[in-house]
């Protein structure tokens, strides 16, 4: 199976460098018009053709793979380091991601699936998707190269195989990394797409906006990936790591925000192409930069530039990733020199008072978030090659710098939808910010009555600050939901809810995109509670009580138990609040066999309210004792949720509108039409 | 002057000099804090060194000899009374500067805390000329008769107002 794995990746690495070099060719023919005639289109139709093969054999070379693992062949390098006999199934399966090679070819596969698919839907447009597709071809082979030169997943080890592997980390081994890493990667490989329809389309100076129309559901379905990748990095660091966060700011955290501020921004800023043939030539170097991220980002995790607890594989594939992204902004660089007159924007700011201004400050705001995370995650490298010595750039500096500006863009997201295309008037503004003012203002003073006082320390300011905009912002949109549902109420008798269905299938892009705001609000409030974390650290014996916040812990007993993978031991703790018992924890330490590293598995009662996190840090080496360390960390279950209204709101978004079939019915209540229509305007803030 | 002199006679003067202690109490007071809330503080200003890449105080490794040492230094300095400069001099010191988990404000490291601001000030400003430039350069709209290019109008208009 080794050999036809790598077989699989040479023949992908022929059909792949075939798909680019005969479809640069052809495209190239039909551009200066040489060539015979339909020759440059039958060449192109190879070319494709050839792009789909590479999917089939990069799926043979990953299902390869795959088949190693799960048959314990131990000849492979890979598989004999990063699994062994005693790993359960689904680890098994999620050994293809837990290495550097295997990640490495699970960033090919998705990208030839992406590719398969756009090959498939060719039809869209062409000659457009020729373009893409012979981009899309050209970063498959820098990764398929790799494959098969530089990190090979099947390189078989020296001598005889040994008969057990070394087993996966340790950390690895928790449900959520069998689907973490192929979410983030969905994301950061899906921004491929976008990349090159913007390439392409300016490599062939392609009139009007439908590329962005081709690539908006690739866009957003890429971001709603990646937006469930970090997230759910975020609750398996919760959850494993055991310090008592979700995000520590560690490079490779950082690295997988960064493409994300920027792919958000390039949603906003490409309505604004869209609606009004504006900020072009921003779109199309947010997108190139969006993919330099993501690369990036993949650069960090593997070459080992930065130090990060995330970082799992560590190489000297960095050369060949800098090497690359020089070569795209290269790329980039010449394509947007040579065609930068065709650029042109169609109309230019009206009023600073409108949509278009808020989409702008939004964008500055993301990317000034953007270049902070990035200054802080390369500071350490600069430092050294200044000063020579390293500095540790870590959550002070971020909570510092970068939280400010997280306010200012919620604050943005709160005033920007309410906000008319073109220009608003101050008696629209009036009509649509007091009550948002008055309910943040007020959520202000109730919480500084409540005790929570900005003066205390810096933590508890910006809490506050978050808490109150995060009233004001709520209000915003279920203002601009009432706005339009009222509309449509008058004139359908329908009830209030039925109207807000109506108007958010109506316009689901819109509706949708208020839903998502509402899901990063609910996030925000998440992320507020840590100001009021508390936590305690203490030796529990039998019967033993700690204390902490409203809880109250009996430890019942500490034991151990054993099975082929890993040694455990473990706390059974009663839970009280007040007198009421609601609860056993059993927070666990585990011993893994084959790696012989240990790891947390730590024991959570997760409320609306608060989290109760409880940590078994080992025995004491005087009594023998269980260490136990509590956390009452408030609110952090909002985060999770915040997320899942993201993911539904994403889902909204790309559902098409119902438009078709309000037309069809037409003729049948017109009302309802002119209802929606003026639903659309007034929740719109007017038109101004 | 007779207003000033009025200020610090008598009744008035005791009653600022009971003000002026009790302020020094509290700046005294805030500015010494309880040991274990600069403990906490502390901890988590700075580094475990064992290369686990965390806070000192969330360093969760058992057994980690690193962080039950440095976090027993940081008790022990606080003990004898050293103040937060004194205590994080002592630890940069005996483990270099990366054992501060944020760059200190001072020397080169000044610029990455002020680099992230003065980017986003300049540009925002960059943003606002921009916004200015174009708000200028905005044709204003012609006074339109109703016609075959109403049709187009009317279809921009829808697109601008339906996001």
């Amino acid at each position: 199976m080794p050999t036809f794995g790598s077989f699989a990746l040479l023949l992908a690495l022929v059909l792949c460098a075939y798909n680019f070099i005969a479809g640069a060719i052809a495209l190239r023919q039909m551009a200066v018009g040489h060539g015979a005639q339909h020759a440059p289109e039958r060449l192109a139709e190879t070319a494709r053709r050839a792009g789909i093969a590479s999917f089939i054999a990069v799926t043979a070379a990953a299902f390869a793979l795959v088949w190693c693992s799960f048959t314990n062949d131990f000849s492979v390098a890979y598989i004999l380091h990063h699994s062994n006999r005693a790993l359960p199934g689904a680890y098994k399966f999620s050994a293809l991601w837990s290495g550097q090679e295997g990640s490495l070819l699970l960033w090919a596969w998705l990208l030839a699936a992406y590719g398969f698919v756009l090959r498939l839907r060719h039809k869209v447009d062409v000659k457009l998707t020729a373009y893409a597709s012979t981009i899309l071809a050209g970063i498959q082979v820098f990764f398929v190269l790799l494959l098969n030169f530089a990190a090979p997943p099947f390189a078989l080890v020296q001598g005889a195989a040994p008969a057990d592997g070394f087993g996966l980390n340790p950390l690895l081994q928790y449900p959520e990394m069998v689907i973490h890493p192929p979410m983030l990667y969905l994301g950061y490989v899906g921004f491929s797409v976008p990349f090159a329809f913007a390439l392409g389309a300016l490599m062939m100076r392609y009139p009007g906006e439908k590329w962005i129309h081709i690539t908006r559901r690739w866009t957003m379905v890429t971001w709603l990936f990646l937006t469930c990748g970090i997230f759910l990095g975020a609750h398996w660091a919760y959850s494993v790591l055991g310090w008592g966060g979700y995000w520590g700011w560690d490079p490779v955290e950082n690295a997988s925000l960064m493409p994300w501020l920027t792919g958000t921004a390039f949603l906003h800023s490409v309505m604004m192409q869209e609606k009004r043939g504006m900020m072009k030539t921003w779109n199309v170097w947010l997108i190139f930069t969006t993919f330099l991220l993501t690369m990036l980002g993949t650069d960090l995790t593997r070459s080992g530039l930065v130090s990060s607890v995330h970082a799992f594989a560590q190489s000297s594939i960095g050369d060949w990733f800098h090497a690359f992204m020089f070569l795209v902004l290269a790329v980039c660089l010449y394509t947007y020199f040579r065609q930068r007159d065709h650029l042109q924007v169609e109309h230019h700011l009206e009023s600073l008072v409108s949509r278009e201004s808020s989409f702008l400050f939004n964008n500055l705001v993301l990317l000034a978030a953007c270049f902070t995370i990035l200054w802080g995650t390369l500071f350490p490298i600069i430092s050294e090659y200044v000063q020579g010595s390293k500095v540790t750039v870590g959550a002070p500096f971020y909570n510092r710098v970068a939280l400010p500006i997280g306010l200012f863009l919620l604050f943005l997201t709160g005033i920007g939808p309410v906000l008319a295309w073109r220009s608003t008037s101050f008696k629209s503004i009036r009509r649509n910010f007091i009550l948002p003012t008055i309910v943040g203002v007020v959520t202000a003073v109730a919480l500084m009555l409540l005790g929570i006082h900005p003066w205390q320390d810096q933590g508890t300011f910006y809490s506050l600050v978050a808490f109150s905009l995060a009233a004001m912002v709520t209000t915003a949109i279920f203002s601009e939901f009432l706005r339009g549902a009222r509309v449509i109420q008058r004139h359908t008798g329908k009830n209030i809810v039925a109207s807000m269905l109506q108007l958010t299938h109506r316009n689901t892009r819109r509706y949708g995109g208020y839903i998502v705001h509402l899901g990063v609000v609910i996030i925000v409030i998440g992320i507020a509670g840590g100001a009021f974390n508390q936590s305690k650290e203490q030796e529990m014996g039998y019967h033993d009580t700690m204390t902490l916040g409203p809880y109250r812990l009996v430890c019942q007993s500490y034991t151990q138990d054993s099975n082929a993978n890993y040694d455990s031991e473990y706390a059974l703790l009663d839970v009280y609040k007040g007198n009421q018992f609601i609860g056993r924890m059993a927070p666990e330490r585990r011993f893994y066999h084959a790696s012989e590293q240990t790891s947390t598995m730590v024991a959570n009662h997760s409320t609306l309210e608060r989290d109760l996190y409880v940590v078994y840090e080992g025995r004491s080496q005087e009594t023998d004792k269980p260490i136990i360390k509590v956390f009452i960390n408030p609110l952090v279950a909002w985060i999770w949720i915040g997320v899942m209204v993201i993911v539904f709101g994403t889902l909204v978004a790309l559902t098409p509108n119902l438009e078709a079939a309000m037309v069809a019915r037409r003729g049948h209540s017109p009302g309802v039409i002119a209802a929606d229509s003026k639903a659309s305007h007034a929740a719109g803030g007017g038109q101004g | 002057m007779s207003l000033l002199r009025r200020t610090f006679d008598g009744e008035l003067a005791r009653i600022w000099g009971q003000i002026a202690l009790a302020c020094l109490l509290l700046i005294v007071t805030v500015g010494a804090g309880d040991t274990s809330a600069r403990f906490n503080d502390l901890g988590h200003r700075m580094m475990c060194t064992c290369g686990c890449n965390q806070i000192l105080l969330e360093c969760n490794h058992v057994g980690c000899t690193v962080s039950t040492q440095m976090r027993g230094e940081l008790q022990a300095s606080l003990d004898r009374g050293d103040n937060n400069n004194l205590v994080l001099q002592g630890f940069v010191q005996k483990y270099g500067p990366t054992v501060l988990a944020a760059p200190p404000q001072s020397g080169f490291d000044l610029v990455a805390w002020i680099t992230p601001g003065i980017i986003f000030v300049l540009a925002t400003l960059a943003t606002a000329l921009l916004a200015r430039r174009w708000r200028h350069s905005a044709v204003a709209p012609e006074a339109m008769a109703e016609g075959p290019h109403m049709d187009d109008l009317r279809e921009r208009i829808r697109k601008e107002t339906e996001i």
